[in-house]
């Protein structure tokens, strides 16, 4: 019977039983803010007036791109630097033996810290405001993709020594994708990590981005214009995930299928 | 096109206790096909490692050096499993035409499957293509570790034929280690049995049957018994003393 097939949970697109829970709090969230009615707590319908204005007649595209850019680039920076260490010292004990304290120290730096000793050190700069960023992620890549490296199959690597594949190729073929896996945590867990400390560094020490306007909004407690602000960077993130770490992963992954 | 001279006194992996190779000496005429038997754990692999070039701390000398041309067959296919089929061919041997792959393929009875992911092929079928690969570069030396075990004895013979017919395009000097002496008498021109670890050579054996061969050929059978019931001890892995050369 056609209707109680569509009743059931399998007929129901996936899209949509993703996007419920996110209708379902937006739904509270408008009751409850017409309910209490005060300024302090903006209806999202307001959010979506302020988003909009601040679309059209406000800064918030120059500030988005402003901000995306610094993630991409620190995302860039700390994936590259991340994988190459991560590989090192998963195949060597000796880079292992000599870097593991260091690890465990930078692991463990609040993002603060780091941020403060890049400012002071290197200049109130977009140079130091990238590194500050790519010092707080790099760590934990490190560590995801020396496990990886560590999990490699040597019976698969043993074929290109017998060969005598060229290491650029062993790397490409052999290498990189068992490290898929680990490299796409890294990349998801990374971007999430990433923009939350873009934002914390941007209020420090930077006078544009989302971080700087969250910042001035926040003396005004302008909250409508902040969570504005916060809606159109989650959108980006949900299409940066949707539109790209999913399809890589689905085709990085696909002979698994 | 490469004659293979073996000549190791001693092989102890790093941290071990003993030795896993003793004093084991033999030679292997241009396009002979040896078969090396001996119980398991005798080290068969390790000779083949140090043979391939991959282990170079042992005490002794092997002939085969940088510039062989080896081909190695494992006890898996150890196909890259994201690689399709033609790609994992071409990790041995770059910019190897489409036709070339497909002739190929079809030689090893696995005509249309260059775009198949490996884990799409049965065991039977990996095992081909791993054999191909190892052809594939024109092998002087070719090393099989046991590639045929666990295999049921059609799927087994099936490869034989396989392996028969693409050493007949290049014939390299092969090198068979198993520890199954039927699959030896079936492939091989002469069986070397060694010892429990540390091996040494006990027997060298011609076997002067006509080819092709199966496992479950009489005349193999036939081997087979003789040759167990001649020296019991062979694959118990007693050491006897010298090898002695001998003839069927």
């Amino acid at each position: 019977m056609p209707v109680a097939k569509s009743a059931m949970p399998g007929g129901v697109p996936d899209a949509v039983i993703r996007s419920a829970s996110l209708l379902a709090l937006l739904l509270i969230w408008q009751l409850v803010a017409l309910r209490v009615n005060d300024p302090l707590l903006p209806s999202p319908t307001a959010v979506l007036a302020s988003l909009f204005h601040h679309l059209t007649a406000g800064e918030l595209l120059h500030h988005l791109g402003v901000t995306l850019l610094r993630v991409a680039a620190s995302f860039v920076i700390a994936m590259v630097v991340g994988v190459a260490v991560g590989v090192w010292m998963g195949r060597s004990k000796l880079a292992n033996n000599l870097f593991d304290s260091l690890l465990v120290l930078m692991l463990n730096l609040p993002a603060l810290v780091a941020a403060i000793l890049c400012f002071i050190w290197i200049g109130l700069n977009e140079t130091a405001a990238v590194i500050a960023v790519a010092i707080n992620k790099i760590p934990t890549v490190i560590t995801n993709i020396r496990e990886g490296a560590r999990a490699l199959d040597q019976q698969l690597l043993q074929v290109g020594e017998v060969y005598r594949v060229p290491r650029i190729t062993v790397l490409r073929r052999i290498v990189l994708p068992q490290l898929y896996p680990y490299i796409m945590a890294s990349a998801r867990s990374g971007l999430a990590l990433i923009w939350k400390i873009v934002l914390v560094i941007e209020l420090l020490g930077r006078s544009d981005g989302i971080g700087f306007q969250l910042g001035s909004f926040f003396q005004f407690f302008d909250l409508t214009s902040i969570l504005a602000y916060t809606a159109a960077f989650a959108a980006v993130v949900f299409v940066i995930e949707a539109l790209l770490l999913r399809p890589l992963d689905r085709k990085l992954n696909g002979w698994r299928a | 096109m490469s004659r293979l001279d073996v000549a190791i006194r001693a092989k102890r992996h790093a941290g071990a206790p003993a030795d896993t190779l003793g004093e084991l000496q033999f030679s292997a005429e241009s396009g002979d096909f040896l078969a090396i038997v001996g119980p398991s754990g005798a080290g068969k692999t390790t000779l083949l490692k140090i043979i391939a070039g991959l282990d170079p701390a042992f005490d002794g000398a092997v002939s085969a050096g940088r510039d062989t041309r080896v081909g190695f067959v494992f006890q898996e296919p150890r196909l890259l499993p994201w690689l399709d089929v033609a790609d994992n061919l071409r990790l041995v041997q770059p910019d190897l035409p489409d036709a070339l792959i497909d002739a190929g393929l079809a030689k090893v009875g696995l005509p249309g499957t260059a775009h198949q992911l490996p884990l799409r092929l049965s065991g039977g079928m990996q095992r081909r293509v791993a054999l191909l690969r190892a052809f594939l570069i024109k092998p002087e030396l070719l090393l099989l570790d046991e590639p045929f075990i666990s295999l049921d004895a059609p799927t087994a013979d099936s490869l034989y034929d396989v392996l028969a017919a693409l050493r007949a395009d290049v014939m390299p000097t092969t090198l068979l280690v198993t520890h199954d002496l039927r699959e030896a008498l079936a492939l091989a021109d002469r069986v070397l049995f060694v010892s429990k670890s540390p091996a040494r050579v006990i027997l060298d054996h011609r076997v002067a049957l006509p080819k092709p061969r199966h496992r479950d050929d009489d005349a193999v059978s036939q081997a087979h018994h003789e040759l167990m019931s001649r020296h019991p001890e062979l694959l118990g892995g007693l050491a006897a003393a010298c090898p002695k050369p001998e003839a069927v």
